[in-house]
């Protein structure tokens, strides 16, 4: 089946009405050179596409994706042209995702590395427990975002919900829009030259022309970093 | 203050009263008091120190006349073990049934990984990581690895996923099911803060739920995923707290595990809170039981493999595991009593060294230590402090290891082969009888000398 594919000179297309989820993932963790680029077919929002890839190739789903699209990815680019189920980019750890549409929850989920784009709304937690991945959110995000991120950088273009940043490590948040409550330790800080380098530097990645003046910092205000028992902790 | 020397006697109003309560004893006192003079919980190590139903409840009945038994020296008993059968293409061989279970780097030193790897590759069986990702260390000397996948996901990445034999998810700890890990400030070694992206010497708490998935309906695709980033190559383990775990199993095996891992409530930690590990969770006794019914109910008996833990300490533990069902155990305290835990002396090229005096200035003693959580381990086991840690050389920790997994093993054939079984996995329930009806009770097994197993057949 993998050699058929091969023969369609420059682009690999892969056709998910036809074959096989486990054929195209074993062809992406195959022998890539001298390949460039990678076309799924109708996803349908099949789960765990493009998972596990190890190799600079991009890989463009026509549609939408169901949970873990390019979950632990290194290296890859892979775009979702439509919407994007839970836990998107997972544990990533290089390379580049974008969302066209909006994705659900627990996009970026405990990345380490690489930048994730997403041009709509992310659902709930999104970046939690990140790990030093940047992730862009084009329009806003759900409740519970970033919760515990340890490392890394969110850039949230719109507005976020409930407990943003809740329980934050060494992660820092950008939003420009407005934040429903934020979690506990978390504190709105002033924007330094840095953090507006920062954001400029993201919303270019991501192709995004807002103003960074226009965002807010969020960072940990590190009372939870201790046990102690005069801080009023409710754990 | 009187200058009298008759301390029981009060003139006045007769003997002095030393009658204890129940109820306030002199622990609940002294728990109150601490509570009182510190406004924060107690945490420590190791696991559940309170009596509960356990393994040395139970009896075999050795054959007889109306069994056959084989000679202990001549006759082959096979201690072989095959673990994730079920989808994995490449499933998991053993020499034994008894692994090492997981335990963190950061909770243990890289020389006890080390020493932990060594040992059970000499003696053929699996170690598996912990809350804290894969060492270069353990990855090199362990033949057969086990990677945890844990709700903190600390230095979990995909080449370590590949590197691996088998993943294991953890849903949660025998010790303390529902909670997640805790890792205090001294422990937080500036190796171990770069491994869990943390900034040193922070007292790190994990998460207690898998950040990308909620529920079993999504732990069937989570591990769906697992399958297709390995490409099908290696099993996946579901570990659980034993709490409801008839349910639970059951739900693991639904999900798609081919492994389920049950943790009871003796279960060590490395750090927990008091009032956790004593009174969350049930005990492994019971969970064997309801893990095993539950494999039996859904026919997947055989396909889906069941692993023990929490408080196993001997081979005669793993027998009676073995009997009542398990295909395998997974060991973490006795391990690491193995290695030195709570011994008085510690080896340094070949000579023992007293330990005595670091006990005391921890507050404890040899034999009563359970004080993983400060890092300052005496015989250097729990540790990150970089000269304590010295004090277990690879080398004699993976000697004793080896040892005392030898001698597991060799009690567990000799009871199979008195037990008149070729294979340890034919050990079973009939080969069992209860000594008191708690645990008759919660294994299922009749009391000794009836046939009655309380709660069946309707009495």
């Amino acid at each position: 089946m993998v050699s058929s594919v091969k023969a369609v000179k420059g682009a690999v297309v892969f056709d998910l009405a036809s074959q096989p989820l486990r054929d195209l993932n074993q062809f992406l963790h195959g022998d890539l050179q001298g390949i460039k680029g990678v076309t799924v077919e109708n996803p349908d929002g099949a789960h765990s596409i493009a998972v596990g890839m190890n190799a600079a190739v991009q890989v463009d789903i026509n549609g939408h994706a169901g949970y873990y699209a390019a979950g632990m990815n290194q290296h890859a680019s892979v775009v979702v042209h439509g919407n994007a189920g839970p836990g998107c980019a997972e544990n990533m750890m290089s390379g580049r995702v974008e969302v066209k549409g909006f994705a659900s929850g627990g996009a970026g989920a405990s990345a380490h590395g690489g930048l994730l784009v997403i041009q709509g709304d992310a659902g709930l937690r999104c970046g939690i427990s990140l790990k030093g991945g940047n992730i862009v959110v084009g329009g806003d995000v759900g409740s519970f975002s970033a919760f515990m991120a340890q490392a890394g950088t969110m850039v949230i273009c719109g507005d976020a919900g409930d407990g943003l940043g809740d329980s934050l490590y060494e992660a820092v948040l950008y939003v420009r829009g407005e934040v429903k409550s934020l979690g506990a330790d978390a504190r709105f800080e002033p924007m330094g030259d840095t953090d507006i380098a920062t954001v400029k530097q993201l919303l270019a990645d991501a192709g995004l022309s807002h103003k960074a003046s226009e965002f807010k910092r969020i960072a940990s205000a590190k009372t939870l970093y201790h046990w102690n028992a005069d801080s009023k902790q409710t754990y | 203050m009187s200058t009298k020397s008759t301390p029981d006697a009060n003139p006045s109003q007769g003997p002095l009263s030393r009658e204890e309560s129940a109820g306030f004893n002199s622990q609940v006192i002294s728990y109150i008091q601490r509570a009182a003079a510190t406004g924060l919980y107690e945490i420590r190590g190791l696991g559940a120190k309170r009596h509960l139903p356990h393994f040395d409840d139970l009896l075999f009945l050795g054959a007889s006349l109306s069994r056959y038994a084989l000679e202990g020296y001549r006759e082959k008993c096979s201690s072989k073990t095959i673990l994730g059968t079920r989808f994995a293409k490449k499933p998991i061989e053993l020499e034994i049934p008894i692994t090492v279970a997981g335990m963190s780097f950061g909770a243990l030193s890289a020389n006890v990984k080390e020493a932990l790897g060594r040992a059970a590759t000499e003696m053929g069986t699996s170690t598996t990581t912990g809350d804290g990702g894969m060492t270069a260390e353990e990855r090199q000397s362990s033949k057969t690895l086990v990677y945890q996948c844990l709700p903190s996901r600390y230095g979990f990445n995909p080449d370590d996923v590949r590197r691996a034999d088998a993943i294991e998810i953890v849903i949660g700890q025998g010790a303390k099911p529902g909670g997640g890990g805790m890792l205090l400030g001294q422990k937080v070694s500036p190796r171990v803060a770069k491994m869990r992206t943390l900034p040193a010497g922070v007292d790190q708490r994990s998460a207690c739920r898998h950040p990308d998935w909620t529920g079993p309906d999504d732990l069937a695709i989570k591990i769906k995923e697992l399958r297709e980033i390995t490409d099908w190559e290696k099993p996946i383990y579901v570990k659980v707290g034993a709490t409801r775990v008839f349910h639970d199993v059951k739900l693991a095996v639904h999900a798609g595990a081919d492994v389920v891992v049950v943790d009871g409530m003796q279960g060590g930690t490395a750090a927990t809170q008091v009032a956790f590990i004593e009174h969350v969770g049930i005990p492994t006794l019971a969970a064997v039981r309801q893990a095993v019914d539950a494999l039996e109910d859904m026919n997947m008996k055989d396909q889906v493999q069941l692993i023990v833990s929490g408080g196993i300490r001997s081979g005669a533990d793993v027998a009676k595991a073995l009997a009542m069902g398990a295909d395998a155990v997974a060991i973490g305290q006795g391990i690491l009593i193995a290695l030195g835990c709570n011994s008085e002396s510690y080896v340094q090229k070949g000579s023992h060294l007293s330990a005595l005096a670091d006990y005391h200035k921890i507050g404890t003693a040899p034999g009563f230590c359970h004080h993983c959580q400060t890092g300052k381990c005496p015989v250097g086991v729990t540790t990150q402090d970089a000269i304590l840690e010295q004090r277990l050389e690879p080398l004699v920790g993976a000697q004793r290891v080896r040892n005392y997994l030898k001698t597991m093993n060799m009690e567990l054939t000799m009871i199979a082969r008195a037990c008149g079984k070729q294979d340890v996995h034919h050990l079973e329930r009939e080969d069992l009888v209860a000594v008191t009806v708690e645990a008759a009770a919660m294994a299922g097994i009749p009391l000794a000398g009836t046939s009655w197993v309380p709660g069946r057949h309707g009495y």
